[in-house]
């Protein structure tokens, strides 16, 4: 099991709001799930280089040329909330 | 206790952590624009708006600015580095992480010399920069009810310059950014403008009782928007740590926010629980190894760094503080760099520069290359007067005006008259005539009054339109005063 | 009409001798899509106009007598991860529901390159979590072999709508094990390349270094035909390889004499299925007949693959989704007092619970204090797996095992707990630990008549070999 307590900072972190009964939930699924992950403890990996990448190449980089592909009617014509062509936002705090 | 008192005991630690703006083309991680002040969310793309799908390309451009100000600020360009990213959530942080780079740096170790000493510096590292924000319905942040969002300005590159908490005071604070911005813009990399924001300071500030070893608590202040802004801030926080010290208290580690218009720092605590940034690395980018060969042509690259332009100035005869003067202008210095090519004399070409030249540039609020003088047309009128075509004084006249209209100095000097009179004949015409015009004063310079006689040069001086030659003046009418 | 149940080889004989055109053959589709999607639940959304405009371009050059590249007039459906422009992007989520593509996917620009109509957007699990396609936010997938049970996932929809004849071949996307898994319960050839072979521009983020983009089809020959058509260097994607995409369809009738091949040991022991063990025990007579060798290999760190998944792909999930926040684009909540409010309340309207899941497995690894402990160690672990696999392949060429322990199971059995779910993925997900290409190619039926896929690891930029032996195996068992 993982705390009810944990789970909340988990969420704080994530912002994800979790009704009472989904940290329940959560607290006990996680905890499953982390139980089962900790069987990568039987295997010693002292010194061994993580694998951050499929295939290891280096110096992937690009020539620094201006280039635009979207017109910023296109860009914004997803959001939720615009005024005078800013991405609108509540209150901060 | 008095502040004298307060520094007679404690002393401050201060580490800065500056973040410059690159002055690429592109963003460091998408093709679009990185310049500034478009209209809001023009200068965006699918990629800088973190859209469902896209993915970023490292600029190389980014990479070479790093490596160049590594080299510049002496630094370790270790072999390998690579991104990381650092999540948190905020409106003009589109992905909701920043891809940075953690614990492989760019840049690793370096100094910058100050006028007393070396300052450290830890390491500098490349991200990305996020959008701005508007807040609307209050001043600032606190109390607004909306805020807009532009993201023009997410993804332009930055190099992260931390230093090592070598400086003592706010003086030397305030010199290491100085010196830093000059590199910068020395070697082309960044505006360094504090005010418009393509360079930003925050400052780390500790205190410890003089003769202590461990370094106390740090507190990090944000929000510091000039030099003015980064010495009164750190006065401030020595003071106000000092006091909590006194009382017995303990200085709290957090981050705290500078106001310009009421002298202090308040905390932003309870804003914000500390940060778990969650660094991992960046899987969309592939690491970098940087070819020692590549260094090696960077560094053949590296233009003459502000230090190294002091010291030859030195070597051509002006004063430290003259070389620094002009060093401090960039575009001056340049300028000058030129004018020196086309032959002038260094010092008098300085002066030029640092006093007629600049009071010009300061009045006009402008650029010496957005004036009309060439550096071409400036070397000529240095020319006119070093040959004694022309005065001193005309000279400095004619500067101004050819800052304003951009007239050719010869044709200028020859279309007005203003070359110097050196015809003995006229002169003494003159001489006479300021004689015959002023009995009293003669018969008081002759009854002893010695000084007069500067009177009578600048009376005749004032005559010929500052044009007479003055030593020749002066001997015309010493002779014809004796008559 | 017959020709929908044709491979894609097939009805491009049938449009360039003019026995169909391709605007019929397209329209043709969309009338099975009408009449058995609903049941099916393939399809998020259809791109009609898009999709007949194609055809009718492809007429016209067949018209001309033009040269038409393999797959053009063949009609596709395109997983709903993966943006086209004017179209709704969903990753089947609420959180993306009315989202519209501003851009192509790179894929996409490369079908509609090679002129093949993009018929619609396939349904799949929320943002490719999920192994059974029970995880859309709108609307379940049914295996057509049986509407019971699942069709596997999380490209659950790609593989169903070829099965179903809704679609000729699909693209799906594959981080653990989505394209394989429903070619297997759907008795179809799905096909995921090495690592970087494909772009992953527009293709909407679940695990960064392990999702790769892969063909669906009735025919060997048609997945080697729409991987070439969609394979190659991107500037776009900084993962993608700058190598030579060799030409997999030349080599594709070689055949396997000579061929060493590896039978996984520790994916044929318990918990597999009789039938699908009787399946597999079957296509490795039938490969030792056609000349390949076969040997047994161990592979005892393959066990760890579920863990180190689990880890590695949420925590990268954890971060790919922290961008739908309800700031830019996508949903967001009615109910917000303040920003704080609006994040939480939009994520927690518009994920779905298995999402949610995750991303809180995936941000508690990468949180302060257990980062070592879990991240990096699966980080470390997923390196010896690698070095496993390497060492196998010093032995032998492909590696084979059942692409899943059991056949399309029933809907609704595995929902209670999601480790069961996991461990679905226990034969597929080592090959996306270790970017190695591999497939699932159909090899028998089970009692039930559900569909049996045999996987086929191959070694890293080897998709030859892989598709070859698919190809070898299909021929003797048709």
């Amino acid at each position: 099991m993982i705390e009810i307590k944990d789970v909340e900072h988990v969420a704080k972190l994530a912002r994800l709001e979790l009704s009472e009964e989904e940290k329940v939930k959560f607290s006990k699924q996680l905890g499953d799930i982390l139980k089962y992950v900790e069987q990568m403890n039987e295997v010693d990996t002292t010194g061994v280089e993580p694998m951050n990448h499929a295939m290891e190449f280096f110096n992937v980089m690009r020539e620094d040329i201006v280039k635009y592909d979207n017109t910023r009617e296109e860009l914004m014509a997803n959001a939720p909330d615009v005024e005078s062509d800013y991405f609108k936002v509540p209150k901060i705090n | 206790m008095s502040l004298e008192d307060m520094k007679e005991k404690y002393e401050m630690v201060i580490g800065l952590e500056v973040h410059a703006q690159l002055k690429t083309n592109t963003k460091i991680f998408a093709p679009d624009g990185a310049e500034f002040g478009r209209e809001p969310n023009t200068q965006t793309s699918a990629i800088t708006l973190g859209m469902p799908g896209v993915l970023p390309v490292l600029n190389k451009e980014a990479v070479r600015m790093g490596i160049l100000t590594g080299l510049a600020l002496n630094s370790q360009i270790p072999n390998r580095c690579k991104f990381d990213r650092k999540q948190y959530f905020y409106p003009d942080l589109p992905k909701g992480y920043q891809i940075s780079q953690f614990d492989e740096p760019i840049c690793v170790g370096g100094w910058v010399q100050i006028s007393n000493k070396k300052i450290g510096i830890t390491r500098a590292h490349l991200e990305e920069d996020a959008g701005k924000l508007v807040h609307a319905g209050a001043a600032g942040l606190y109390g607004s009810s909306y805020s807009l969002v532009d993201l023009n300005r997410a993804g332009t590159p930055l190099l992260e310059i931390v230093s090592e908490p070598d400086m003592r005071s706010s003086d030397e604070a305030r010199e290491y950014v100085e010196q830093l911005r000059n590199i910068l813009r020395y070697i082309g990399v960044c505006d360094g403008n504090l005010e418009e924001g393509s360079m930003r300071a925050d400052a780390n500030v500790s205190v410890r009782i003089k003769g202590q070893k461990e370094f106390g608590t740090r507190a990090e202040i944000k929000n510091v928007n000039s030099f003015r802004a980064l010495q009164r801030a750190i006065e401030y926080e020595f003071v106000r740590q000092t006091e909590i010290l006194e009382e017995g208290g303990e200085v709290v580690q957090e981050t705290r926010l500078w106001d310009d218009n009421s002298g202090t720092t308040s905390s932003m605590r309870g804003k914000e629980d500390a940060h778990d940034y969650r660094y991992f690395p960046e899987p969309d980018l592939m690491p970098l190894e940087i070819s020692r060969e590549w260094i090696e042509e960077i560094k053949k690259s590296m233009p003459e760094l502000p230090g190294q332009k002091i010291e030859r100035y030195m070597g051509l005869g002006l004063s430290e503080y003259d070389a620094n003067v002009l060093v401090n202008q960039m575009d001056t210095a340049l300028f000058f760099d030129e004018a020196l090519k086309l032959g002038v004399n260094p010092k008098v070409a300085s002066n030029f520069l640092s006093g007629e030249i600049a009071a010009y540039l300061k009045e006009e609020k402008t650029a010496i290359n957005d004036t009309k003088l060439s550096v071409q047309n400036f070397a000529k009128l240095l020319k006119l007067l070093d040959k004694g075509t022309i005065s001193n004084n005309i000279a400095k006249q004619l500067v101004v005006e050819i800052l304003k209209t951009g007239e050719d100095a010869a044709e200028l000097v020859e279309k007005k008259g203003l070359s110097v009179v050196s015809d003995t004949s006229a002169l003494e015409e003159v001489a006479r005539k300021i004689i015959e015009a002023n009995p009293e004063q003669v018969a008081a310079y002759k009854g002893g009054r010695d000084k007069l006689f500067g009177f009578f040069v600048g009376q005749a001086m004032k005559e010929t339109k500052g044009r007479a030659n003055p030593k020749l003046l002066n001997e015309i009418i010493k002779k014809e005063l004796e008559k | 009409m017959e020709l929908l149940k044709k491979t894609a080889a097939e009805q491009r004989k049938a449009l360039l001798s003019k026995e169909i055109s391709a605007v019929e053959l397209v329209s043709e589709t969309f009338k099975q899509i009408e009449n058995l999607d609903e049941k099916i639940g393939a399809y998020n959304s259809l791109t009609r106009e898009q999709a007949i405009e194609t055809a009718r371009k492809v007429d016209e050059k067949i018209a001309k007598g033009e040269q038409l590249p393999p797959m053009a007039g063949i009609p596709l459906a395109l997983k709903d991860n993966m943006n086209m422009i004017g179209s709704k992007t969903t990753a089947s989520s609420k959180i993306l529901e009315n989202f519209v593509s501003p851009y192509d996917a790179t894929v996409t620009k490369k079908l509609k390159e090679n002129l093949v109509p993009i018929v619609g957007k396939a349904n799949l699990d929320e943002f490719a979590m999920g192994s059974s396609n029970e995880n859309s936010a709108f609307k379940i997938v049914r295996n057509p072999h049986n509407l019971n049970k699942v069709p596997g996932g999380s490209s659950g929809g790609s593989a169903a709508s070829v099965a179903a004849y809704e679609a000729t071949v699909s693209l799906g996307s594959d981080t653990g094990g989505s394209i394989r898994l429903p070619a297997s319960f759907c008795g179809i050839n799905g096909f995921k390349p090495t690592y970087g072979r494909v772009s992953r521009y527009g293709l909407i983020a679940f695990a960064s270094s392990l999702d790769q983009i892969g063909p669906f089809g009735r025919s060997v020959e048609d997945i080697a035909n729409l991987y070439m058509a969609i394979a190659g260097w991107d500037e776009k994607d900084s993962t993608s390889l700058k190598l030579e995409v060799d030409n997999v369809t030349k080599t594709l009738k070689d055949g396997v004499g000579g061929l060493k091949i590896g039978v996984i040991k520790e994916l044929l022991g318990e918990g597999v299925n009789d039938d699908v063990r009787k399946s597999i025990e079957n296509a490795i007579e039938t490969y030792e007949k056609l000349g390949a060798t076969i040997k047994e290999i161990s592979l005892p760190l393959l066990k760890y693959s579920i863990g180190i998944y689990y880890i590695v792909a949420t925590a990268e999930a954890s971060s790919n989704l922290a961008r739908y926040d309800g700031v830019k684009y996508g949903y967001r909540t009615k109910d917000a007092q303040n920003l704080l409010e609006m994040y939480t309340k939009t994520r927690a309207e518009g994920f779905g619970d298995e999402v949610k899941r995750r991303i809180m497995l995936g941000t508690y690894a990468l949180s302060s204090g257990y980062y070592d402990a879990y991240y990096k160690k699966a980080q470390q672990l997923r390196r010896l797996v690698k070095n496993d696999f390497d060492k196998a392949f010093d032995d032998v060429d492909i590696l084979i095992s059942p692409t899943c322990p059991t056949t399309a199971f029933d809907i609704g059995s595995r929902n209670e707990d999601p480790l069961a779910m996991y461990l679905t993925d226990i034969a597929t997900i080592s090959a996306n630990l270790i970017g190695a290409p591999a497939l699932s190619t159909p090899c028998g039926f089970d009692s039930e008549k559900m569909p049996i896929g045999l996987q086929i690891i191959g070694k890293n930029l080897d998709e030859a070999t892989i598709l070859k032996a698919a190809y070898s195996l299909e021929q003797e068992l048709n």
